[in-house]
C-alpha cells in the first residue's frame, strides 16, 4: 500500500542513508583533487559511477522477477542485519565506547597517503584508483540503501529520488565549502538511519511472514519509536557504565 | 581482481560487523519464518517476537562490546 507515510519514510531513509555514504566518498575525492589533481579525481569518480550504472542495469530488472513475499523477507532480513549493525555502532559511539567518525581525520589520512605516493611515477593512476575505490564502495552502499528502502514496496523511484537529492546536496555544499564536510553530525545521522533501516527491516520481515500490522504502513512509526526509546535508554545506561569505569583511571 | 575482492569484503561488511549479532538475527528470522509458515504461531505474533528478539540481540551485542572494552 502506498501512503504518504510510506513515501515519506522511504525518501527520508534513502536520503539520510545515502547522504552519510556520499559525504564519505566526497572526502576521498576532495583529498585526491587537492593533493594530486582534479583530473584523476574526476576520471576515478566517472569510472566508478559507470561501473555502478552497469551493476544497476544488469541486476535491477531481476528484482521484478522475484515474488513480492520473498522479496520482502529477503530485503527485510538484509535490512535488519544492516540496520542493527549501524544502530549498534551509533549507540557505542554516542556512549563513548568507540571513537566518532571524523571526516577531517579521514581527509588528513588520505592526503597524507597520497602525498607519500606523489613521487611515484604512477601517482596520477594511484590517485584515480583511490577515487574510483571510494566512489564504487560507497556507491554500492547507496545502491543497496535505495533497493532496500524502495524495492519491497514498489517505491524504487522514490528511494532513488532520496538518494539523488543526497548526492546533489553534498555536491552543492562541497562546491561552496571546498573542504571535508566535518560539521555534518554523522553519528546522529547514522543513528537515525540505523533506526529507520531496522524499523523497515522488521516491518518487511513481518509482511513476508504474513503479519497483519495494525494500521498497515503506519505501524512503521511505533516500531521506529520503540527502537528509538530502547536505543536512547541504552546510550544513557552505557554512558553511566563508561563513567563509572573511567573514574578510577582519571583519579 | 584485487578491487573485486575488496568490493566483496566491503559488501559482506555492510551486513556483518559483530558476527554473533548477525548470526543470532538470522537464527531468529529463520525460526520465526518457520514457525509462521507451519502455523505454529500466527504472522502478527511472529512480528511481535521479532521486535522483542531484535532488541534483546542488540542489547546483548552492545553490552558485550562494553564489557570487552574494560576487560582489555
Amino acid at each position: 500500500m502506498t501512503t504518504i507515510t510510506s513515501i515519506a519514510s522511504t525518501v527520508t531513509a534513502s536520503f539520510l542513508g545515502s547522504f552519510v555514504e556520499v559525504v564519505e566518498a566526497f572526502t576521498i575525492i576532495l583529498a585526491v583533487g587537492v593533493t594530486q589533481s582534479w583530473r584523476p579525481a574526476f576520471i576515478g569518480t566517472g569510472l566508478a559511477l559507470a561501473a555502478l550504472a552497469v551493476l544497476i542495469l544488469v541486476f535491477g530488472p531481476a528484482l521484478y522477477l522475484v515474488p513480492i513475499d520473498m522479496l520482502q523477507l529477503v530485503i527485510g532480513t538484509l535490512l535488519i542485519l544492516f540496520g542493527l549493525r549501524w544502530l549498534r555502532k551509533a549507540i557505542l559511539r554516542a556512549s563513548g565506547f568507540i571513537a566518532l567518525h571524523d571526516e577531517e581525520k579521514a581527509f588528513a589520512a588520505e592526503t597524507d597517503a597520497l602525498r607519500r605516493q606523489a613521487a611515484d611515477r604512477r601517482a596520477n593512476f594511484l590517485a584515480g584508483t583511490a577515487a574510483f575505490k571510494a566512489v564504487l564502495l560507497e556507491g554500492v552502499e547507496v545502491v543497496f540503501i535505495v533497493i532496500a528502502t524502495g524495492a519491497a514496496q514498489g517505491m524504487l523511484g522514490y528511494a532513488a529520488i532520496g538518494a539523488f537529492a543526497a548526492c546533489l546536496l553534498v555536491l552543492v555544499i562541497g562546491l561552496f565549502v571546498h573542504k571535508p564536510l566535518s560539521t555534518v553530525p554523522e553519528n546522529s545521522l547514522k543513528f537515525v538511519v540505523g533506526l529507520l533501516l531496522s524499523a523497515f527491516g522488521i516491518f518487511w520481515v513481518g509482511e513476508g511472514i504474513g503479519a497483519e500490522w495494525p494500521g498497515a504502513d503506519l505501524s512503521l512509526l511505533p516500531i521506529f519509536a520503540l527502537l528509538a526509546v530502547f536505543s536512547f535508554a541504552a546510550v544513557k545506561m552505557l554512558r553511566r557504565y563508561y563513567d563509572a569505569h573511567m573514574e578510577p583511571v582519571a583519579r | 581482481m584485487n578491487i573485486l575482492k575488496i568490493a566483496f569484503k566491503e559488501l559482506i561488511g555492510l551486513f556483518i560487523d559483530d558476527g554473533a549479532l548477525a548470526l543470532l538475527s538470522l537464527i531468529l528470522i529463520v525460526a520465526i519464518g518457520y514457525a509462521a509458515t507451519h502455523q505454529i504461531i500466527d504472522g502478527t505474533a511472529g512480528a511481535g517476537i521479532l521486535i522483542v528478539g531484535c532488541l534483546l540481540i542488540l542489547a546483548e551485542s552492545i553490552s558485550r562490546a562494553a564489557r570487552r572494552k574494560f576487560r582489555g
